[in-house]
C-alpha cells in the first residue's frame, strides 16, 4: 500500500489515517514523489510547496495525536493558482502577477487550512481563468494525463490533470463558464460548480464576478461532497455569499435514484456534440432510468444564446476586474519607464497574454457609451430568459442531465488559431453558469480511450440532491476497463 | 459680481462630502485618515489587491439617507452600486464603486437667502461612493518630479450631492454651499471642512444670452478649496464666458481647474477627451433594498435643523435675529446654548449674549472646539443664576468662568474659593467710609465737582474687597456717603 498512497481518494486516505495505518507525512511524501515523477509531463503545477506541505502534514499528524479528527485532516490537496494563498506566490498563470505574494488567504484556503488539509502547491490554469484548454497559461501548458498530446481542458486544467494523474488527492478550481466541469470531463475526474454564492469568492482573483465560483475537482463524488462542505457557507467578507446553512453533504449520499425526475433537453444533444460523447451520456441516463429514475424530456429554448451572452457579460466584468493590474503596487513593473503612464502601458502590454487582451477589449467595447444598451444590457436580459428556462424546467424535474463537454479532449494547438472554436468548448456548461445553478461533471466512460463527462444540473442550493444523484450514478456505473493513463503508474 | 446685462448665468453644483464613519466604505479599516501617517490605514480591500471584495458600510448608507431626508429627497426602495471605470494612479482598482442610475436619494431641495429673498435650489440626487487615494506631486531626491500616493484616503465614504442648474450667481452658489455645510454639520454626517477636503464643491457653469435657449454646453470648474475660491472661480468664469460670447465665440464643453495663485480657471480637459466611464452594475454587491422601516427609523433620528432652530430662537425665545444667525453657524455651540437657555430662569437673550461673547472668547483663546466645551450646561446655567441674583458681578462671573474653563473645577469650588459678591449695605457702607477717610484728596475733588473721583474711590473699594463688592451698590453708597459728608 505504501508505494502508491497517492492513488487514494480523500475518503480512503481519511480512513487509513483514522485507523492509524498511515500518517499524513507518509501520504504527503507519496504525493510529492508522484509530482516529482510525473509533473514534468503533465505540467499541472506552477508551484510545489514541498517543505510547507510536509510541515503542514506534521502539524496534521500532531493534531490527530491530540485527538483531532475530520475528513480533510492531513489530506494533500492542490489549489488552483487563482486563489490567494498567504505567503505563497499567486500568479493566476499570468506574467503580470509574477512575484506577487498575497498577505492573505482566500476564505476557501483558510477553511481548508482550518480543516487540517495539506496544501502541496498551486496548479496551472489558463491566464486569469480565461480559456478552455489551459493553453493560455502565461508559463507553460498542461497536458492531459490520458494523452499527453491533448489538452486537459480549462481553465482549471492544472487542477484536473493533477487529480487525474494522482498528483494530489483532490484540488480546488474555479468555474466561471465551465472551468471546473469541462476539464473534469476531459480528464476523467469529478468537478463540481456550486450555486453562485454558496462558496465565498473572497481571495479568488476575479475574472467575471457575477459568475465565478470555487469548486472541487476530485476522484469521487463523495470527495466532492467533503470538499464542498469544508469550503461552503456564508462569509462576511463576500457580500454575494449566501447565508443558508451548509448541510452534511457526504451523509446524504444514499445511492438512491428511485422516483427521481431527470430532465433531458434536446438543446444539449444537437449539432456539434460528438456522437460518442452523446452516446456515453445517453447510456448514463439509461442507467439512472433502469434504477427507478423517471426520464422526462424538457426544453431549454434559450440555450443557444448562452454563448454570446456569456461572451458579453464575462469580458465586460473582466475589463473592470483586470484594470487594477497596472504595475504600481504589485506584480510586473517597469522601473525604466519615463513616467507613470508609460509604465502602466508597458506593464499591461507585456504582462497580459493575447486571450486576456482580447477579452479586455471585448468587454471595454461592450460597455462603451452608445453600445451598452445593445450589448451589456441586452445580454443581461437574455441571461434572465436563460434563468427562466431553468425555473420552468425545474417545475417538472429534479435534475437535468446533459453532456459536460461537446467533445473529449482535443489536440494541443488544435483550436488556438480559432477563438470561436475554443469558446464552443463551454457551450454546454455556460447556461448553468449564467443561471447561477449548481452543476457537476461525473466521468461516464471513455470514448476512443478518452474520458467523457455526464453533467447534472440542479436548482439553486440543491447541491445535496446533485451530489446524491451523481454519487448514485457513480455506484451504478459499469466498471469499464479504463485505458492506461499516458503518464503511467 | 452682478450678472452681466443681456445674459443669464446657469450654475449647478456637485458637492462631495466625506462621511464621518468609523470605518471606510467597503472595508473595516479606520476612516480617520486625516491624522494618520501616510499609508498606515490600509488593507487589501482599500488597496485594491487581487481577489478581495467590498462589503457595504451600513452606517454610510444611513448617513446618506439622513442627508437625503434633510434635503427633502425621496428615498427609493431600490438602489444599487455601479462601477465607474477610469484609469488614474489615485484609483486603486482603476474603477470607483459609485452609484449610477439608482442612487440612494432622488430629488429634494434646499432653500437659500438670495438678496433677502428665499430661493429654492432643487436637488437632483444624493449618492454614495468611495474616495480615491491622495496624490502629492513633489520633486524627488534626484531633482525629478515625482508623485507620492497616500492610500489612507482610498475607500473613505464619499457622498455626492448634485443640484439642478438653479443657481444664478456666485453669491447664490456660496449661499448654497454655506447652507449645505451647516446642515451637514447639524446632521453630524461630516466635518464638512473644505480645507481638509471633507467638503469639495465642483460647479457646472454656463452663460447664455437672454432670449437664447439654454443649451447642454457647460463648463465644469474644479479645485476650489474654500468658499472664497468658489466665489472667485465662478465670478471669473462668468466674466470669461461673457467675454467669449461678446466676441461672438461659442462656449466649449470642457473641464477647467481653479488656479488659486493666478486667480483664474485653466482648461484641463476638453470634450473630445471626456471620459467614457463605462458604468455597469457592481457585481460584487447585491442591490440595496431600503426598507421603509429603515427610512422611518432615520427620520425619527433626524436632529433639529438650523432653519427650525433659528426659528425657535427668534420666535418663542426672543433672541435677536443677528445673534441667531451667528449661533447656527456653530451647531455644537447652538445646541449647548439651547441647553443652557432651558435651564436658565432669565431671558434667553441673556444666555445668548453670554455665550456669544464671554464663552466664545474663551473657546477661541484656548483654541477649543465647541464640542470640547469644558463646562456643562447645568453649571453654566447656575453661574448665570448667581450673576442674575447679584451674588456674582459681571466681572466676577467672567473670572469664575475663566477659572472653571482652565481648572476644570466645579462652580461651587471656584465660588467658595473666590467668595461671592458683597451686596450687604452695612458692610459696604463701612468699607466706603474707610476708603473715604483714607483718601481725603479724592473726597475734596468730589466736593469740588470732579465726578470722576467716584470712580477712583470705587476702584479702592473693589481693591479692598478683592473685587467682590457689588459695583452698583458701591457707587450708590459712595454717593450717599460723599453727599452726607458734604452736608456735615
Amino acid at each position: 500500500m505504501a508505494d502508491d498512497l497517492f492513488r487514494l481518494t480523500v475518503a480512503d486516505a481519511g480512513d487509513a489515517l483514522t485507523a492509524g495505518d498511515i500518517s499524513s507525512v507518509d501520504l504527503t511524501r507519496s504525493v510529492l514523489d508522484r509530482i516529482d515523477a510525473v509533473d514534468a509531463r503533465t505540467g499541472a503545477f506552477l508551484l510545489v510547496t514541498a517543505d510547507a506541505a510536509l510541515a503542514q502534514a506534521e502539524d496534521a499528524d500532531a493534531r490527530r495525536a491530540r485527538g483531532d479528527a475530520g475528513p480533510l485532516l492531513g489530506i494533500p490537496l492542490a489549489i488552483k493558482d487563482v486563489l490567494c494563498t498567504d505567503g505563497v506566490a499567486t500568479t493566476c498563470a499570468s506574467r503580470i502577477l509574477e512575484g506577487f505574494v498575497p498577505p492573505y488567504d482566500a476564505t476557501v484556503v483558510a477553511r481548508l487550512k482550518d480543516a487540517g488539509a495539506v496544501l502541496v502547491g498551486k496548479t496551472n490554469m489558463d491566464e486569469f481563468a480565461m480559456g478552455s484548454s489551459n493553453e493560455n497559461s502565461g508559463y507553460h501548458p498542461v497536458r492531459n494525463p490520458w494523452d499527453l498530446s491533448r489538452v486537459p481542458g480549462g481553465s482549471s486544467g492544472g487542477s484536473a490533470a493533477a487529480v487525474a494523474a494522482d498528483e494530489c488527492l483532490a484540488a480546488l478550481g474555479s468555474d466561471t463558464g465551465g472551468s471546473v466541469r469541462q476539464p473534469a470531463a476531459l480528464c476523467g475526474c469529478v468537478g463540481l460548480k456550486p450555486t453562485y454564492g454558496r462558496v465565498s469568492r473572497y481571495g479568488l482573483v476575479a475574472f467575471a464576478s457575477s459568475l465565478d465560483q470555487v469548486g472541487p475537482l476530485t476522484k469521487s463524488v463523495h470527495d466532492a461532497a467533503v470538499l464542498l462542505e469544508a469550503t461552503a457557507g456564508h462569509d462576511p467578507r463576500d457580500a454575494t455569499s449566501l447565508p443558508e446553512p451548509v448541510p452534511d453533504y457526504a451523509a446524504e449520499l444514499d445511492g438512491k435514484v428511485e422516483g427521481l425526475r431527470v430532465g433531458v433537453a434536446p438543446e444539449y444533444f444537437g449539432e456539434g456534440i460528438d456522437a460518442g460523447v452523446a452516446s456515453a451520456v445517453e447510456d448514463a441516463i439509461s442507467i439512472l432510468k433502469a434504477n427507478g429514475a423517471e426520464i422526462r424530456e424538457i426544453t431549454l429554448p434559450h440555450t443557444e444564446y448562452a454563448l454570446p451572452v456569456y461572451y458579453v457579460i464575462a469580458p465586460s466584468e473582466a475589463s473592470a476586474n483586470l484594470a487594477r493590474y497596472n504595475g504600481v503596487k504589485y506584480g510586473l513593473s517597469d522601473p525604466q519607464a519615463d513616467d507613470v503612464d508609460e509604465m502602466m502601458a508597458t506593464v499591461r502590454a507585456q504582462g497580459f497574454g493575447a486571450e486576456v487582451k482580447r477579452r479586455i477589449m471585448l468587454g471595454t467595447f461592450a460597455l462603451s457609451s452608445g453600445y451598452y444598451d445593445a450589448y451589456y444590457l441586452r445580454a443581461q436580459k437574455v441571461r434572465t430568459l436563460i434563468k427562466q428556462d431553468f425555473d420552468t424546467a425545474f417545475e417538472s424535474v429534479d435534475v437535468i442531465a446533459a453532456p459536460t463537454s461537446p467533445t473529449t479532449a482535443f489536440d494541443l494547438g488544435g483550436r488556438t488559431a480559432d477563438p470561436l472554436a475554443m469558446y464552443r468548448a463551454d457551450v454546454l456548461t455556460l447556461p448553468a453558469s449564467l443561471a447561477g445553478l449548481p452543476a457537476i461533471s461525473v466521468p461516464c466512460g471513455f470514448v476512443d480511450g478518452l474520458p467523457a463527462g455526464l453533467q447534472l444540473i440542479a436548482p439553486p442550493l440543491q447541491e445535496a440532491r446533485l451530489l446524491r444523484v451523481a454519487d448514485a450514478y457513480e455506484r451504478l456505473r459499469p466498471a469499464s476497463p479504463a485505458p492506461r493513463q499516458a503518464v503511467g503508474a | 459680481m452682478t450678472t452681466p446685462p443681456g445674459y443669464r448665468v446657469v450654475i449647478g453644483l456637485e458637492t462631495h462630502v466625506q462621511l464621518k464613519t468609523a470605518s471606510k466604505m467597503f472595508c473595516r479599516t479606520s476612516a480617520a485618515y486625516a491624522s494618520a501617517p501616510p499609508n498606515t490605514l490600509v488593507c487589501p480591500v482599500c488597496l485594491g489587491m487581487p481577489g478581495v471584495l467590498p462589503v457595504i458600510n451600513a452606517a454610510a448608507v444611513d448617513l446618506t439617507i439622513l442627508t437625503g431626508l434633510a434635503l427633502h429627497s425621496e428615498i427609493p426602495p431600490h438602489a444599487k452600486f455601479d462601477r465607474k471605470n477610469y484609469a488614474y494612479p489615485d484609483l486603486m482598482k482603476w474603477y470607483q464603486i459609485s452609484q449610477y442610475d439608482l442612487p440612494l436619494c432622488v430629488g429634494g431641495w434646499l432653500e437659500i437667502d438670495a438678496k433677502g429673498e428665499t430661493r429654492r435650489i432643487r436637488i437632483t440626487r444624493v449618492h454614495l461612493e468611495e474616495d480615491t487615494a491622495k496624490l502629492t506631486h513633489v520633486v524627488g531626491d534626484d531633482g525629478q518630479p515625482a508623485s507620492l500616493i497616500d492610500v489612507n484616503r482610498s475607500g473613505v465614504p464619499l457622498m455626492e450631492i448634485v443640484t439642478e442648474p438653479d443657481i444664478t450667481s456666485a453669491e447664490e452658489a456660496m449661499a448654497y454651499g454655506l447652507k449645505l455645510r451647516n446642515i451637514l454639520r447639524w446632521l453630524g454626517v461630516s466635518t464638512a471642512n473644505m480645507q481638509d477636503g471633507a467638503l469639495r464643491i465642483d460647479a457646472n457653469v454656463s452663460v447664455w444670452p437672454i432670449g437664447a435657449e439654454v443649451g447642454d454646453t457647460k463648463v465644469e470648474v474644479k479645485n476650489m478649496n474654500s468658499f472664497r475660491a468658489l466665489g472667485q472661480a465662478l465670478d471669473f468664469e462668468v466674466e470669461r464666458q461673457t467675454a467669449l460670447l461678446e466676441r461672438g465665440e461659442r462656449l466649449e464643453q470642457e473641464t477647467r481647474g481653479w488656479d488659486e495663485r493666478a486667480a483664474r480657471t485653466v482648461s484641463q480637459r476638453t470634450k473630445e477627451y471626456a471620459h467614457d466611464y463605462r458604468y455597469f452594475p457592481e457585481p460584487d454587491l447585491p442591490p440595496l433594498e431600503i426598507t421603509r422601516e429603515r427610512v422611518q427609523r432615520l427620520a425619527e433620528q433626524m436632529p433639529e435643523l438650523p432653519d427650525a432652530f433659528r426659528q425657535r430662537l427668534t420666535g418663542e425665545l426672543g433672541v435677536a435675529s443677528a445673534d441667531a444667525d451667528e449661533l447656527i453657524e456653530d451647531r455644537d455651540l447652538a445646541v449647548y446654548t439651547i441647553d443652557v437657555i432651558e435651564r436658565h430662569a432669565g431671558p434667553a437673550a441673556e444666555v445668548v449674549t453670554w455665550v456669544l461673547q464671554d464663552v466664545r472668547r474663551l473657546l477661541n483663546a484656548r483654541e477649543l472646539e465647541s464640542d470640547d466645551m469644558p463646562i456643562s450646561a447645568a453649571s453654566m446655567a447656575q453661574l448665570l443664576a448667581l450673576r442674575a441674583k447679584g451674588e456674582l458681578s459681571s466681572t466676577m462671573a467672567g473670572t469664575v468662568l475663566e477659572e472653571m474653563f482652565d481648572s476644570g473645577k466645579s462652580l461651587e469650588e471656584v465660588v467658595a474659593a473666590r467668595g461671592r459678591q458683597i451686596s450687604d449695605t452695612d458692610a459696604l457702607a463701612d468699607i466706603a467710609r474707610e476708603v473715604m477717610a483714607a483718601n481725603p484728596q479724592a473726597v475734596a475733588d468730589y466736593h469740588a465737582g470732579k465726578d470722576r473721583a467716584v470712580q477712583f474711590l470705587m476702584g479702592q473699594v473693589m481693591r479692598r474687597t478683592r473685587g467682590q463688592a457689588n459695583p452698583g451698590k458701591v457707587t450708590e453708597l459712595l454717593r450717599v456717603e460723599l453727599d452726607r459728608d458734604r452736608g456735615e
